[in-house]
């Protein structure tokens, strides 16, 4: 186990390695910086003065040392658009994501396992039809028109919530629902085909014939079963999600979040922030996926370093 | 004894349409998708009005099916908030969306095989090397590439394709090495060179064969998937840019009339859920139908 | 058949071996190695079966893969009427491959599981571009008829056959190109004992009407007996005794294909006085084995030397090969 986990550790190291340099070739060797941040009518005079400041005057090799030192201190420089250091605007913006990204996630979890189950219980019935339609819109429909569409029916014809911002709970609701939705149908579509494999297993007719009775079969037996591949799943989402996948809707609700941050940053063309992003989100990302893995060991008792 | 001179071929594709006509729901999903594509594609014939032509007096009118002016086509989905018809929008808009979906997901899927046979056929150094690129990216923030791609080259249908194309090929790697991983060692790969055939003749005639169904449902899927990306992005403006205009552009335009005029929003949403849905359904329908286990009789 | 004639040699080994490697990544190398065959010599005659038995996971499959060159040797040659399979050119390889072919244990696996069975049967045909079209079919046709099978199954998908058709599906396909050699691994073993029958009279009736040399690979001794004119007995990889058929069931040499034979049921309970060899112990790992001989752990007669110095196969009576240095004579008669 020891040597697993030290395995994995040294292979995330030389991921965020891989994509630091990748995001380096990006912006410095596919595009220039200079181009996109001056307008085209800029003198050589304002070029050259700009190519100095961003010391990207330095041949490539010494860039590349200098930006690969910077990122080993945790030393982002200072947001162009923000003005403060670049982690700072990180954390300030990523909380609100974070709590929003997780409750979603929950929520998803409280609404798609019922979901799943009940459509499994009686396969091809009305209600199990029902689920699969829903569940398939929720993966399907773009998530910021959901967002818009339920901003119109719940905030502005009914009032119950409000269009947009942050702060109480009547923000929290909507944005909180449309973020679920592309989870929730996702989780539903894997607890019922899960549910079904497990309903047919030998394990669940043997418990049957031993007089099992269908509820304990169903949340003692099989829900355990499924948790690892829906767990899996979740952390999947959720992961997306904290990547920016919140983005568009959080500019339908204003929420001042991190896909906020990051459509900012294109926008101000600020690119020390968007390197700093890139890195928090590549560390962000193999921590979750380290944590699914060792969750498997904790679900399933036939996996073992 | 005399040998019957059965058509096969002709036998195996008159089953197949008719199992197809069993399951309603691929059925309607391909006709919806056909639906859309000839539409799309022959956009200035179906449109009523010019995409870009404004009329600033007929600013937000809802769907109406009565015309505006007498002898005029009517506004079956409404106007924008520049009197442009938005029915005829959407027309034209489709172009980009699947422009990009379509394109995105062929690209990645030829170079992902490609890469993926050579590295599950041949294993190896070849294998290694392509599968740590493959975890690598598997592990990166795309979202994020992708929008550094935008940043660089500038917003725009180019640089979403290129953004996209960065990683859409490593699922069809994954994919295409894990199925011809488990071919590789089979009898039928053996039976193949105990007859004399060549490498190239395994890999094309029966390792492909074989795999097909299952890349094809990635590469329908994938489609699906590159048409929501490609809305995301647009939304926030940073696909194609006005007076050119797409799905996930047409929402992002019209998002702040929400309050009155939601038909802005409410058709394209609608098109590109239809259009996603339809293809998994079609993805769907393809795995069970062409999964080698389960060719029914 | 059971005569022994000096024939005409169509393949022989020499010297072949063949180690797996277990263990090690890109970068270090294996720890050790599956000596799967290790050093054999065999002559096939022509128009004869050689079988080959011996427990499972003793090599014989290996063998039977090496001498039709679908596995990559480690040392030795192995010879197919006079030349040296494994420096064929391309031109040569494309003959041995119409000369020689492979019967599957399971034929099903080997199709590809989307064609036709004419489709199937007919692909050797096409590859060597020896016919197409209406041609194609009526050699398929034949092809099934000669398998006792009904030509109409060519449109049918292989999932459709019982397993003894398929069966008969895998031995159209090994004879389509009219092969001189036929390496038939095991191609009984999955089958009903019903069918059985059936195949193995099929595998006799195709030896005399096309002229067919087979390497029978199996671990039922009754049946090599009933179709082979030489038997080979191998215990890991290596081959401890090689004789025509009726003289070794009658002279058994080494004390493993004593044991080996005489582990056949005996049928009748009139003899169950027959005294038998019963074979104890596991078999040893083939994994680097030790010096010595291979048997000599389970062996009874085993002596000090045995355990030190390995026995080389040598020819004790005329034809009639052993690798053994105790003075054993097994004549017991065996049903």
């Amino acid at each position: 186990m020891g040597k697993y986990i030290l395995q994995r550790l040294a292979f995330t190291v030389v991921v965020i390695f891989c994509i630091s340099i990748m995001v380096f070739v990006i912006t410095h060797v596919v595009g220039n910086p200079v181009d996109i941040m001056l307008p085209l009518t800029a003198t050589e005079q304002q070029r050259i003065e700009l190519t100095q400041r961003l010391g990207l005057d330095q041949p490539l090799h010494v860039q590349l040392i200098t930006y690969l030192k910077d990122l080993a201190r945790l030393n982002f420089g200072v947001s162009w658009w923000q003005r403060v250091a670049c982690e700072e605007v990180i954390m300030k913006f990523i909380i609100p994501t974070a709590f929003l990204v997780t409750l979603s996630c929950l929520f998803a979890l409280i609404i798609g396992v019922p979901l799943g189950i009940i459509s499994a219980y009686r396969p091809g019935s009305l209600l199990d039809r029902t689920i699969t339609i829903l569940s398939l819109s929720g993966v399907c429909l773009p998530p910021f028109w959901i967002g818009l569409m339920l901003m119109l029916v719940f905030a502005v014809n009914l009032g119950w919530f409000y269009t947009s911002g942050f702060g109480a709970w009547k923000h929290l609701i909507l944005p909180m629902i449309t973020l679920a939705c592309n989870p929730a149908g996702h989780v539903a579509q894997i607890v019922r085909f899960e549910m079904l494999q497990q309903l047919n297993s030998l394990y669940a007719i043997t418990a049957r014939a031993k007089g099992v009775s269908e509820v304990t079969l169903l949340f003692k037996h099989c829900l355990k079963n499924i948790m690892v591949p829906t767990v899996t799943m979740l952390g999947v989402d959720y992961v997306a999600l904290m990547a920016g996948g919140s983005a568009t809707v959080e500019v339908v609700f204003g929420w001042p979040g991190f896909g906020n941050l990051i459509t900012g940053t294109i926008e101000n063309l600020d690119f020390p922030l968007l390197q700093a992003e890139v890195f928090f989100v590549a560390v962000f990302v193999c921590i979750i996926n380290l944590l699914i893995d060792f969750m498997y060991t904790a679900f399933d008792p036939r996996i073992r370093f | 004894m005399h040998v019957e001179n059965r058509p096969v071929e002709k036998k195996k594709r008159t089953t197949l349409w008719l199992r197809f006509r069993k399951n309603k729901g691929a059925l309607v999903s391909m006709i919806v998708l056909l639906i859309i594509l000839i539409t799309t594609i022959f956009a200035p014939f179906f449109s009523t009005y010019d995409p870009g032509k404004t009329n600033l007096r007929g600013r937000l009118s809802p769907p109406s099916l009565a015309p505006m002016t007498e002898g005029a086509a009517p506004h079956i989905l409404g106007t924008d908030q520049q009197g442009r018809d938005v029915y005829s929008r959407l027309v034209h808009g489709s172009r980009v969306t699947l422009n990009v979906g379509i394109t995105v997901a062929t690209f990645g899927a030829i170079i992902g095989i490609i890469l993926g046979l050579l590295a599950g056929y041949f294993g190896g150094w070849t294998d290694m090397i392509i599968m740590r690129i493959v975890d690598i990216w598997a592990s990166s923030p795309i979202f994020l590439i992708s929008l550094t791609f935008v940043m660089v080259l500038g917003p725009g249908e180019r640089s979403l394709i290129i953004a996209f194309l960065f990683n859409s090929w490593t699922l069809f790697c994954r994919m295409a090495r894990s199925q011809a991983m488990a071919i590789r060692n089979s009898d039928m790969v053996e039976s193949g060179r105990a007859i004399g055939a060549g490498t190239g003749r395994i890999l094309g005639r029966h390792i492909m064969t074989n795999i097909i169904s299952p890349l094809i449902t990635t590469y329908v899927m994938e489609i699906a998937h590159y048409i929501n990306a490609e809305a995301n992005l647009s939304f926030l403006g940073f696909g194609v840019q006005p007076p050119a205009t797409s799905w996930g552009l047409l929402i992002g335009e019209g998002r702040t009339y929400i309050t009155s005029a939601w038909w802005i929003v409410l058709f394209p949403g609608l098109m590109i859920g239809i259009t996603v849905l339809c293809l998994n359904l079609v993805g769907n329908w393809v795995r069970e139908e062409f999964d080698p286990l389960s060719i029914k009789q | 058949m059971s005569k022994v004639t000096k024939n005409h040699i169509l393949l022989s080994l020499r010297g072949l071996k063949k180690y797996f490697p277990i263990g090690g990544g890109l970068l270090t190398k294996a720890k050790s190695h599956v000596h799967a065959v290790d050093g054999v010599n065999l002559d096939i005659y022509e128009k004869q079966t050689l079988g080959l038995v011996g427990e499972s996971g003793c090599g014989k499959t290996t063998i039977g893969r090496l001498s039709l060159k679908l596995l990559p040797k480690t040392a030795g040659e192995v010879y197919f009427n006079g030349r040296n399979i494994f420096k064929f050119t391309k031109e040569e390889e494309q003959k041995f491959r119409e000369q020689a072919q492979l019967i599957f244990q399971d034929s099903f696996s080997s199709f590809d599981s989307r064609n036709t069975i004419g489709t199937i049967i007919g692909e050797p045909l096409a590859v060597h571009k020896i016919a197409k079209g209406k041609e194609l079919q009526d050699r398929v046709a034949e092809l099934l008829r000669t398998v006792g099978l009904k030509p109409d199954l060519m449109y049918e998908y292989p999932h459709t056959l019982a397993a003894g058709q398929k069966q008969c599906v895998g031995i159209a396909r090994s004879i389509a190109l009219k092969p001189k050699f036929i390496v038939a691994d095991e191609p009984i073993s999955a089958l009903d004992v019903s069918v059985r029958a059936m195949v193995l009279n099929l595998l006799k009736d195709l030896q005399n009407t096309h002229n067919l040399t087979y390497m029978f690979i199996s671990h039922d001794i009754r049946v090599v007996r009933w179709l082979s004119s030489h038997v080979a007995v191998m215990y890991l990889g290596k081959l401890v005794e090689y004789a025509p058929t009726e003289e070794i069931f009658k002279n058994r040499l080494h004390p493993y294909t004593e044991a080996l034979l005489c582990a056949v049921p005996i049928e009748s309970p009139r003899d169950r006085h027959i005294q038998r060899e019963i074979l104890l112990g596991e078999v040893p790992s083939p994994v680097d084995p030790p010096p010595g001989c291979r048997f000599a752990p389970r062996c009874k007669l085993a002596e000090e030397r045995c355990f030190i110095e390995d026995p080389i196969l040598e020819e004790r009576t005329p034809g009639h090969f052993v690798s053994c240095f105790v003075d054993f004579r097994g004549d017991a008669e065996i049903s």
